[in-house]
């Protein structure tokens, strides 16, 4: 009830009526001092005119002049007394008791004539005439101050209602809002204590609490799904890992079991060194990809000539192409890029490893093309080969990590190779395509070629991540 | 054979430590070890060593600032960094520090061993060095041209570079990685060992129809250039 919510609701409606009450106690003081000084107005000028018209001080034109008005007048009052108070004209009995004392006149209650209604408010105006006589005009403002008392009660009936919807809808709005907040709170509550495929309902009102619920399912979403990627990462750790941790056991075994010489001890420890280095390389390819992962590129970024390093790269398995009796064919068009050099090599090598060892011994000849084309604002690093491809249906799956179709398993290599390029790919605010070679499989590395002045955020205080060169 | 070096080990683990020790006399080098940083700069200020090599993770005195502060005070020895770091940016932290070389754990030992004797080497005023002789086999770094018992071998470009390091490196082990990194300037791994096919491809070019090979490979370590009597 307390909410913070309604606590503003409530401190608002009470600024806004304090305000409302000193505006309507303004106006209404003016307006009844406005009436009142015309009723004296009034009252003077008449009084005015009623002693002029005697003319003289005697006392039948005056009693005269007084009956003459008071036979015409409703609501008007007259009264004419002697030094002594003794009543000489005039439809009021004698000095209302209110007027004893008051020598300028006042309010005063009067029974009104022919009625049995309540005493009516009129106001007096007293002259004092020369000979000691006193003359009382007055008049009937009873009416006047109904209507006033009447707007006084409606003014504050209508601050009442106010206070009342106010604080009312206050109330019922922090209620709801209290109420959605809540429901965050219980899914939230929910998911804490485990149940973590919860969400967050949402209204459907397009407010600001919806929004809200949208982002938070939304970022509950992406938890989800990068805890079942380390959930399939653990998972293919403890499959594809433990393979070779077998093995390297079994050898080490092996070794000592048989009563062996010392050339195959040292055979058998030369084994289980090579696991090992195995192992390790597994173990730094799985390292790379959760960093890159992480977004780890921070002052690691430098312009690279992008066609030289694809060049490069190309160059490098130049030699082992021609050896595996495959043709490798580099196309290039020069380009510079905000890139990390040793991330990016490493994608390229890993595309055109995957090229040749999978395309090697095709019949009728292996072939590897390697393509770096500009489109419009990216770069395309393709590299495509005749070998046998990939299903179309298999394809989004031989990114994950450790995937490697069933007939790939023969060959050497960590089944980290894929996904380590669409990493870096990703990383670099890019992505990793899979096409139809026709015949073949084509790997497109998309990079954004956007100019370095465009990604403030990949700027870097030291762009050079390379070792010194020993030269 | 290379002469012996006086090597530094500040390593906390005494495990490694002494693996390291063993290994490195073994290897007829004069090895001593600190346990934590302190110990280690202080030692290592005490001069004479080849080589440092330094674990970046060490208690009381960093790797990093441990050779820094070595560094401000004049001290040029050649430092190997050993880390379990492996950031993108590790690297180059190591070496902004003043390393001149970064290893990360885990390691094949004939890896630093090839990499700490190639940076003992390098104190040697031989950077200026205009020609590089093997046997029979010359490099002119001036005429950038190459000989072999007089006769120009054409190299290509690369093959060059790579003949050139290993020249430098002559009567050294050079491992794959050392290659990949200092010809190729490549920190990564290839996968495939694309550096043996074009080891071998230089190898046609510059032993083929000479009785005495000059360029060997080293079992399970790399590679070396030597003349063969030696």
């Amino acid at each position: 009830m307390a909410s913070g919510a309604f606590r503003a609701v409530a401190t608002a409606v009470a600024i806004f009526l304090l305000a409302a009450v000193v505006i309507a106690t303004k106006l209404y003081s003016d307006a009844s001092a406005a009436l009142t000084n015309e009723v004296v107005a009034g009252l003077e000028t008449e009084s005015r005119l009623i002693v002029a018209s005697a003319g003289r001080d005697e006392a039948g034109d005056l009693t005269r002049e007084i009956e003459q008005r008071q036979r015409f007048a409703s609501g008007r009052l007259y009264l004419l007394v002697d030094a002594r108070g003794g009543r000489l004209a005039g439809n009021l009995a004698g000095i209302p008791s209110e007027l004893a004392g008051k020598p300028r006149g006042g309010v005063f209650r009067y029974a009104a004539p022919g009625g049995d209604s309540p005493a009516r408010q009129a106001v007096a105006l007293a002259t004092n005439l020369a000979d000691g006589r006193t003359l009382f005009v007055a008049r009937d403002v009873d009416d006047q101050r109904r209507a006033l008392a009447s707007m006084r009660l409606t003014a504050f009936l209508g601050f009442a209602a106010l206070a009342l919807l106010g604080l009312g809808g206050g109330y019922a709005v922090s209620r709801y809002a209290l109420a959605r907040v809540e429901a965050v709170n219980a899914t939230a509550r929910s998911i804490m204590d485990g149940d973590l495929w919860q969400r967050i309902a949402i209204a459907g009102s397009g407010d600001e609490i919806d929004g809200l619920a949208i982002n938070l399912n939304k970022m509950l979403d992406r938890i989800e799904q990068l805890m079942a990627g380390m959930r399939e990462v653990s998972d293919n750790i403890a499959h594809d890992l433990k393979t070779p941790l077998n093995r390297l056991r079994n050898r080490a075994e092996q070794a000592l079991r048989e009563d062996a010489g010392p050339q195959e001890l040292r055979g058998g420890l030369e084994r289980v060194i090579e696991e090992a280095d195995e192992l390790i390389k597994v173990f730094n390819a799985l390292l790379l990809i959760a960093r890159l992962e992480a977004g780890a590129l921070e002052g690691t970024i430098e312009q690279i000539d992008l066609g030289a390093l694809v060049a490069d790269v190309g160059e490098l398995y130049e030699p082992v192409a021609e050896q595996a009796g495959l043709a490798l064919e580099v196309k290039l068009e020069p380009v510079t890029i905000a890139a990390n050099r040793q991330l990016v090599g490493q994608a390229v090598a890993n595309l055109i490893d995957n090229a040749i060892k999978y395309s090697s011994g095709v019949a009728g000849g292996a072939r590897v093309t390697v393509s770096l084309v500009r489109r419009a604002d990216v770069l395309e690093i393709a590299v495509g080969d005749n070998g046998p491809g990939i299903d179309a249906k298999d394809r989004e799956r031989v990114l994950a990590r450790f995937v490697r179709l069933e007939r790939s398993r023969s060959q050497p290599g960590t089944g980290l190779g894929l996904s380590l390029v669409a990493a870096v790919a990703r990383l670099h605010g890019g992505n990793l395509r899979l096409e139809d070679n026709q015949p073949g499989l084509r790997v497109v590395l998309v990079l954004p070629a956007r100019p370095e002045k465009d990604r403030p955020a990949l700027t870097s205080p030291h762009p050079n991540i390379r070792a010194p060169a020993l030269t | 054979m290379l002469e012996a070096m006086r090597v530094l080990v500040i390593e906390d683990d005494r495990e490694t430590a002494s693996f390291l020790h063993k290994s490195l006399k073994e290897s007829g080098h004069n090895p001593e070890a600190a346990f934590d940083g302190e110990s280690g700069l202080a030692m290592a200020r005490e001069g004479g060593f080849d080589v440092l090599i330094v674990d970046r993770m060490l208690p009381r005195l960093d790797g990093l600032s441990l050779v820094k502060q070595l560094r401000a005070g004049g001290d040029r020895t050649p430092v190997l960094f050993l880390s379990a770091l492996g950031e993108v940016d590790d690297r180059v932290k190591g070496l902004k520090a003043g390393g001149d070389d970064y290893l990360t754990k885990p390691y094949a030992y004939t890896e630093l061993l090839a990499r700490i004797e190639a940076l003992a080497r390098r104190t040697a005023p031989e950077e200026q060095t205009t020609r590089y002789v093997v046997g029979d086999l010359v490099l002119d770094r001036l005429a950038h041209r190459v000989t072999r018992a007089g006769d120009n071998i054409p190299l290509q470009p690369r093959e060059y570079r790579l003949l050139e390091y290993l020249m430098r490196h002559a009567g050294q082990v050079v491992t794959r990685t050392m290659l990949l990194e200092n010809v190729w300037d490549y920190h990564f791994d290839p996968q495939t060992n694309v550096i043996d096919v074009h080891v071998s491809r230089l190898r046609a070019k510059i032993d083929k129809g000479f009785e005495t090979p000059l360029l060997h490979t080293v079992r399970g370590s790399g590679y070396m250039i030597r003349d063969g009597d030696r």
